[in-house]
């Protein structure tokens, strides 16, 4: 045998880094025209729908007295618009006087009582006909005192109350909430509540015995004008337990009203005035009249935000989770590019040519998982960026009215459907390399995130199974998408997944889709590893 | 690193068939060896297992004495050619030389001399899925220099080649055991590697039935026979079995003889008065060998079993 020389490559070599053999999966990636045709579909889908909705949301109404079917902006908006600009509920009995500069409301509270719709609808009863009641409280009726900078819907204002089973609270400007002195209010135990202006600082104070005033909170309201309204306050808001509707309320629920009796008032001002402020529908029921040094002040209403949704009493606002209906369709498409970015490579032998370059195979999942998370991400930002900013401008652009958001909700929503399609798409790309079949992989993925979502919006099942669909299943990563706080101090019936109002918080949400993803891919490096390629 | 394959007591099971029992060789650098046997001998299965792709039960493979998986930028120490047809389809031929020239910290202009070298850079940016199975085994070759590396493993690298790609691909790898490298090439027919292997690893039902130079091969196949062409076959039958040797007719003028030296039987036929026309050293073909191994493992195996 002839000796050789042994061969020496000129070729100095590469390196073969985490980050070498990314570039060479993003490189994979982006070189099948398929999957980015996928990508775009993802992401037309995913904005389109929703601007779709947006552009075709129409509304009719008509006058209750009669008169020509009006539609859309035409309609106008049915409720007020607090300082921040949303829908607020700013109707209750004020027993008011003005007040100019500084200067300081002190009230004893020493009792409050209620009426409440029957607990079932009675039969043959007229549906405008009268109220028949019971005795009792709904749990957020409202009284106490109130400064408040006009008697316009949804003005600017701070006030200090006993809520009927929430105690002494401090409130302001619809959305603020306070708590101070826990318990119910009695003749035993009477609340002291007391406001103070100074500038456009407002300061609530509480205490049981009008001697020991503690501060509950201090609040700024810019812009408040030198005379301002100060006084008594009652209200009361619709009661959802109950089926009973009369005339004025739509959906389930019916009205209640709620009396505060007062005394120990000390206001700087002269005489009183009594009225309703905000929607008349509760005028009926207010009343206020001295009673021992004080005054008793019955009212109806509530004095709070309003959540937007459909069916509640912010119908009309067209509100985020609208702009963003196509995120589902958008996300199947990007699993099925994810699914398809590692069985395709089983498909054609190709991934011995990638496990022979790569021989570390958990590596080379980690390497595909960046970056089909990267590219989801991408497309799921870009969609719901798109989808908000546009769906926003095209409601006003068409006269009708958007629920805001701030700035930061905003921000929050993107980024969250960034992170949702990111997680999302790197479960997607685990499952198919588990199944290391594209068909199977795709409709586990469907199985997984779209169905879990469909049938709790749909009502398919029960809400509550509904509701641990979306805590349990990777579809949890909706949470990442709410865009409007669910307040504690409003009871609605629009909080549902279908107006986008989720049982977990946009974290928990994330978390559980995050520890699905993790689950899928620690089962595929395992297989990977174990099983021949 | 020293650039030889070594494989050594190979078994693996697929469910109830036995893929490998016992495999074992050793390839040397500077030349190419041949790996041949039937379908489903193993071929395929052992350089697997050479790669990492698949486990085996029992045995070890090492490249330059190392496990394949332990290898850094393995592309720069094996190339390999397992499966023309693995590919994207819709992915062009230098983006698929060119996410392997990444993942091994090579640049586009390492694919680039690759095209150039395999004969594809006219195609080169055409979809892969459209290549002829001639096209795709060039572009696996591209594939399994990149890293320049200094043994390469080709699996039925002849499959779908017309006879100018034929010859093309012989001398390649001729070319490339010249430079010092280890080649294995896997094959079902012997014929391809005729001209082209040193060495040949003859194997059957998942083990090693011959692991001979192709000289040798040849030598213990033809055996010590002569071939003998005569007008007169009966009588150089009588006379050359009366001188003590084996005769057997092939042909009405041709005969060979086994058991007496080409020198014996001239001079066997001359003091018999019996005329020829040629006296030559059997030679058996490359083909003629293997078919006698490989028919002898078949053989054996389907006495063994029953």
């Amino acid at each position: 045998m002839s000796i050789t020389t042994p061969f020496r490559s000129e070729l100095s070599p590469g390196r073969d880094g985490f980050r070498q053999l990314l570039h060479a999966e993003w490189t994979k990636f982006r070189t099948v025209r398929g999957w980015i045709i996928g990508l775009v579909i993802g992401l037309v889908v995913m904005a389109g729908l929703g601007l779709f909705t947006a552009g075709s949301v129409s509304s009719s109404c008509q006058a209750s007295g009669g008169g020509p079917v009006r539609s859309g902006a035409a309609c106008g908006l049915g409720f007020a618009l607090g300082p921040a600009g949303d829908p607020v509920s700013d109707s209750f009995y004020f027993v008011r006087q003005p007040l100019t500069g500084n200067g300081t409301i002190t009230v004893r509270l020493t009792s409050m009582t209620g009426l409440l719709p029957p607990a079932t609808p009675p039969a043959n009863q007229p549906s405008n006909g009268p109220l028949d009641t019971r005795p009792g409280v709904e749990p957020w009726a409202k009284a106490g005192i109130i400064i408040k900078s006009s008697l316009t819907d949804g003005s600017p204002y701070a006030a200090m109350m006993v809520a009927a089973d929430h105690g002494v609270r401090m409130q302001w400007n619809y959305t603020g909430d306070t708590s101070g002195l826990p318990g119910a209010v009695g003749p035993q135990n009477p609340r002291w509540l007391r406001l103070t202006r100074s500038g456009d600082v407002i300061t609530g104070y509480d205490s049981a015995d009008g001697t020991h005033w503690t501060e509950v909170g201090a609040v700024t309201l810019s812009g408040l004008p030198r005379v301002v309204q100060v006084g008594l306050f009652a209200a009361s808001p619709v009661d959802l337990q109950s089926q009973y509707c009369s005339g004025y309320c739509n959906g389930p629920g019916g009205p209640t009203q709620a009396t505060g009796v007062f005394d120990h008032v000390s206001a700087p001002g002269g005489a009183w005035t009594g009225g309703y402020v905000g929607a008349g529908y509760a005028s009926g029921v207010g009343s206020y009249h001295p009673a021992g040094g004080g005054f008793s002040v019955t009212g109806s209403g509530d004095i709070a935000p309003i959540p937007p949704g459909h069916g509640g009493e912010a119908d009309s606002a067209i509100t985020v989770s609208e702009y963003l209906l196509g995120t589902f369709a958008g996300l199947i498409a990007l699993g099925v590019v994810a699914a398809l970015f590692i069985t395709a490579e089983y498909r054609r032998s190709l991934i011995r040519v990638t496990f022979a370059a790569s021989p570390r195979r958990g590596r080379v999942l980690a390497a595909k998982a960046v970056v089909v998370a990267a590219v989801s991400f991408v497309v799921g930002a870009v969609a719901a960026a798109f989808a908000v900013l546009a769906g926003t401008a095209i409601t006003h652009a068409r006269g009708y009215y958007s629920a805001p958001v701030s700035g930061a909700t905003e921000l929050k929503v993107i980024i969250g459907t960034g992170l949702f399609a990111a997680v999302a798409a790197a479960g997607a790309l685990a499952v198919g390399a588990i199944t290391r079949r594209g068909a199977a992989a795709v409709a586990i993925v469907i199985v997984a995130l779209a169905v879990p979502v469909f049938l709790a919006i749909s009502r398919a099942v029960p809400a509550g199974a509904g509701d641990w669909l979306l805590r349990v299943t990777p579809a949890a990563g909706i949470s990442l998408q709410q865009a409007y706080p669910r307040y504690q101090q409003v009871a609605s019936t629009v909080y549902t997944p279908l107006n986008g109002y989720y049982p977990l918080s946009w974290w928990a949400g994330l978390l559980v889709l995050c520890a699905w993803t993790a689950a899928m891919l620690g089962v595929a490096a395992y297989l990977l590893r174990r099983r021949d390629a | 690193m020293e650039a030889t394959i070594e494989v050594a007591g190979l078994r693996k099971r697929f469910g109830p068939a036995v893929a490998l029992d016992g495999m074992s060789f050793t390839v040397l650098p500077g030349q190419v060896t041949g790996f041949v046997g039937p379908n489903g001998a193993g071929k395929s299965t052992t350089m697997r297992v050479i790669l990492g792709l698949d486990a085996a039960d029992e045995g070890t493979a090492l490249i330059g004495g190392q496990p394949y998986a332990t290898l850094r930028h393995p592309l720069n120490h094996v190339g390999a050619l397992l499966d023309a047809a693995a590919l994207q389809p819709s992915r062009s031929a230098r983006n698929h030389l060119l996410w392997l020239a990444h993942s091994q910290g090579l640049t586009g202009r390492r694919a680039d001399e690759l095209l150039t070298l395999t004969g594809l850079e006219t195609v080169a940016k055409r979809k892969a899925g459209g290549y002829s199975l001639g096209m795709r085994q060039r572009l696996g070759i591209a594939a399994a220099l990149l890293g320049d590396p200094p043994v390469l493993m080709m699996d039925e690298p002849f499959n779908g080649m017309d006879p100018e790609g034929i010859a093309w691909m012989r001398s390649f790898l001729r070319q490339l055991a010249s430079e010092g490298r280890a080649v294995l090439v896997s094959s079902h027919l012997m014929s391809e590697l005729q001209d082209t292997a040193d060495h040949l690893v003859v194997v059957g039902r998942g083990r090693v039935i011959a692991d001979k130079s192709v000289a040798d091969l040849i030598a213990a196949a033809s055996g010590d026979r002569v071939e003998l062409r005569t007008a007169a076959p009966a009588e150089a039958m009588t006379v050359l079995a009366h001188a003590g040797g084996t005769v057997a007719a092939v042909a009405a003028d041709l005969l060979t003889v086994s058991g007496l030296s080409s020198t014996r039987i001239v001079a066997a036929l001359t003091a018999g008065h019996v005329p020829f026309s040629e006296v030559s050293a059997h030679r058996a073909s490359l083909e003629e060998a293997y078919m006698e191994l490989t028919r002898e493992s078949v053989e054996f195996h389907a006495g063994a079993s029953s």
